[in-house]
């Protein structure tokens, strides 16, 4: 089989996988290396494709070959598909010319279980070793850990990539039981929270010592596949804050399920994969990183999933009129923070700006902050925008119309619906 | 009275004429870069590069602030329309209020200023991405049609990134090129430049990309308005996966200029929309 087949093979089998972002390591040119990871290529695309999904990494598995049976999944050993392996020379040549070319940041290695985990981690590391210490590959690595690999393994795949992660496939243990049943909680959680310590260790280390060697730079991250069983969004989301919690992840990926297989288990082959639950999922997730919000503020037992019609920020805001209006000018970073409309970026130039004079609502205009959302949250010295209504009813519909043109394409249809009943 | 200065098109030509309006006390309503003069109803003024005077103009912009100095730097790289009249008003600006300024964010004198340079920085992150490069015999050449003149921007990525490799990066708008050798770099004008027929090799490696980016979709997500929002569309023309047929076969003619600038059209009427 030559390398494009095996290319398509090996892409498509992995492309379901959500990660595919290249920040958090930083590392300069080396002589007679090829490449770098530096800060300034943090969120770098380096195409999107059809999906509009960002494309960084050049992402495929090492064998689609697998003796496990996950029922989700396209590689599982029971579905009669085309397997290819790629040999370490090829992936590795791979990897290289594309990354020359800057197609890519670097590479994305998953795999099938090709006899058993420490096989195949054996066969990745091979691989791994082959680019880093002949090719001389100096880029970015994302290695996948497989969950039952030793814990030597585990510690030699981290010392070669950048970050690694291991993928909780399914919110809740039901879910492992009866989907993956090769696969259990313990089985995953073990060399996730092995990755922890030793990522703590090397920290360690690296204060006494400054050149030894390092151990996934970028961290450890997950993913999850996001309407293949019923958890609720509250569920998912507890489980993403107690891994940001107990095992510091750098990140928590979601993955709408596409229905790639027909079993009375799971949901049938034309039910469309839940882009807009993804999307609000991930809207969360960026609340609980970089705004200050907790899994329990956003969704509860009486609210267990995100309104369809309105984004997590905006739904927490209509829900807790007593901490609105927000005045601009006196806020702080946390409360600004809070407002619908206004993002990091926005909340730094209002904190810049208002030290030279006292804001308008014109000035936050101009200054790029969303009003279409924030005008009905904030005050400027005290005054709400001239002639805005401020009733239930007529905020809810404004927010709505904001957010419309930004949502997932497949489900509009399914929206307007609720709009007019509404 | 209205006047109008003329300079040769450089930053430091146009340092100069900043100076030399301090000196004869005028505020100039437009700049004209000599290469685009065209006839005025207003007289005007020839200033003529001054070195030292540029370099007083630049250092006293960092004394006041070093972001200012950036600010000025990036602005002249910009593609707004009259970017010489927004910077000079900036700099108006800067001198009688001082560094407090720079917090007026919704200022006029600042504001046209900072989108601008937003502009081009947004077109510089994308484009560290969006670059694509082709192996001829190990040395890699790349084009780009930016709006901006991004070059000195993109030039410490890639410095670093292909630190070493010998590549070249041409910049189709701007007629400039990036060349670059182990660490040593310049920014070269270069009137035109036609990429070589691909080799084999070179012809294969594309076809691999193209076949893992149309793989790497998933179907039943199909969004090209997404896609075109994250990637508009004039970025398209310059890279590997969106090319013709021809584009993956060895031997075969590069890109001739009239189809490239036909595909520029296409992309100004996107953008328009
Ligand atoms: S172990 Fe991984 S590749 Fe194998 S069937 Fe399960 S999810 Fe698929």
């Amino acid at each position: 089989m030559d390398v494009m087949e095996k290319l398509t093979i090996l892409t498509d089998a992995a492309k379901y996988d959500a990660a595919c972002t290249s920040s958090g390591a930083q590392r300069g040119h080396k002589a007679g290396h090829i490449g770098n990871t530096s800060s300034s290529i943090a969120g770098c695309c380096h195409t999107f494709s059809g999906d509009g999904r960002c494309v960084t990494l050049l992402k495929v598995l090492m064998t689609n070959c697998c003796v496990y049976d996950c029922k989700y999944c396209v590689n599982r050993c029971s579905n009669d598909t085309r397997r290819a392996v790629f040999t370490p020379e090829e992936l590795a040549d791979l990897t290289i010319q594309f990354y020359r070319r800057n197609y890519i940041e670097g590479l994305f290695l998953s795999s099938g279980v090709l006899v058993s985990p420490d096989y195949t981690t054996e066969r990745m590391i091979r691989c791994l070793d082959l680019l880093r210490n002949h090719y001389r590959f100096n880029g970015y690595i994302h290695a996948k850990a497989i969950p039952g690999t030793s814990q030597e393994l585990v510690t030699r795949l981290g010392l070669l990539a950048d970050r690694l992660s291991v993928n909780i496939e399914l919110p809740s243990e039901q879910g492992l039981t009866t989907l993956a049943p090769n696969k259990t909680r313990k089985a995953i959680f073990r060399p996730m929270g092995l990755i922890t310590n030793t990522l703590k260790e090397n920290k360690e280390e690296l204060v006494k010592y400054r050149h030894a060697p390092r151990f996934a730079p970028a961290g450890q991250s997950t993913q999850m596949i996001i309407g293949a069983t019923p958890d609720s969004d509250r569920h998912i989301l507890s489980l993403t804050q107690s891994l940001y919690d107990k095992y510091s992840l750098k990140r928590v990926f979601y993955s709408a399920y596409v229905p790639v297989v027909e079993n009375t288990l799971l949901p049938a082959l034309d039910t469309k994969p839940p882009l807009l639950r993804e999307h609000r999922l991930y809207q969360a997730d960026w609340l609980l990183r970089f705004y200050g919000f907790r899994a329990e503020e956003l969704l509860d037992e009486d609210d267990p999933n995100f309104n369809p019609l309105v984004d997590p920020k905006c739904s927490w805001a209509l829900k807790h009129p007593e901490f609105f209006p927000v005045e601009v000018n006196t806020a702080s970073r946390e409360e600004l923070l809070r407002v619908p409309g206004v993002g990091t970026v926005s909340v730094k130039r209002i904190l810049y700006a208002r030290r030279a004079r006292k804001l308008e609502h014109e000035d936050l205009r101009k200054m790029g902050i969303v009003m279409k959302r924030a005008q009905y949250f904030i005050t400027c010295k005290g005054k709400i925008l001239d002639g805005l209504k401020l009733q239930q009813d007529s905020i809810l519909r404004g927010l709505i119309a904001a957010e419309r043109a930004a949502l997932p394409g497949a489900e509009l249809e399914q929206l307007s619906l609720f709009e007019q009943a509404g | 009275m209205e006047i109008i200065y003329r300079y040769d098109g450089t930053f430091e030509g146009f340092l100069s004429c900043v100076f030399d309006s301090y000196v004869n006390k005028e505020y100039p309503t437009a700049f004209q870069d000599e290469a685009h003069i065209a006839g005025s109803l207003f007289p005007a003024r020839w200033v003529g590069t001054d070195l030292r005077h540029a370099q007083r103009v630049l250092v006293s912009l960092g004394k006041i602030d070093p972001y200012a100095r950036e600010l000025v730097v990036k602005g002249f790289l910009t593609c707004a329309p009259e970017r010489e009249r927004i910077i000079y008003r900036f700099i108006r600006s800067l001198y009688a209020v001082g560094k407090p300024l720079l917090r007026q964010l919704s200022d006029e004198a600042v504001l046209p200023l900072l989108k601008a340079v937003r502009h081009l920085d947004g077109e510089v992150h994308l484009l560290k991405g969006f670059v694509r490069f082709s192996d001829f015999e190990g040395t890699l050449a790349g084009e780009i049609r930016p709006k901006n003149r991004v070059l000195p921007l993109l030039r410490p990525h890639f410095c670093d990134r292909m630190y070493n490799e010998t590549f070249l990066l041409y910049d189709r708008t701007h007629r400039e090129a990036l060349v670059h050798q182990t660490g040593k770099w310049a920014i070269i004008p270069l009137e035109s430049f036609k990429m070589a027929a691909p080799s084999a090799e070179e012809a294969q490696y594309r076809r691999l990309w193209k076949r893992f980016y149309d793989t790497i979709e998933i179907k039943e997500r199909r969004n090209p308005g997404l896609r075109m929002s994250n990637m508009p569309k004039r970025y398209w023309e310059t890279m590997t996966e969106f090319q013709d047929e021809d584009y993956f076969l060895a031997g075969a003619d590069p890109l001739p200029e009239h189809q490239m600038q036909r595909r520029t059209l296409e992309g100004k009427r996107h953008d328009a929309r």
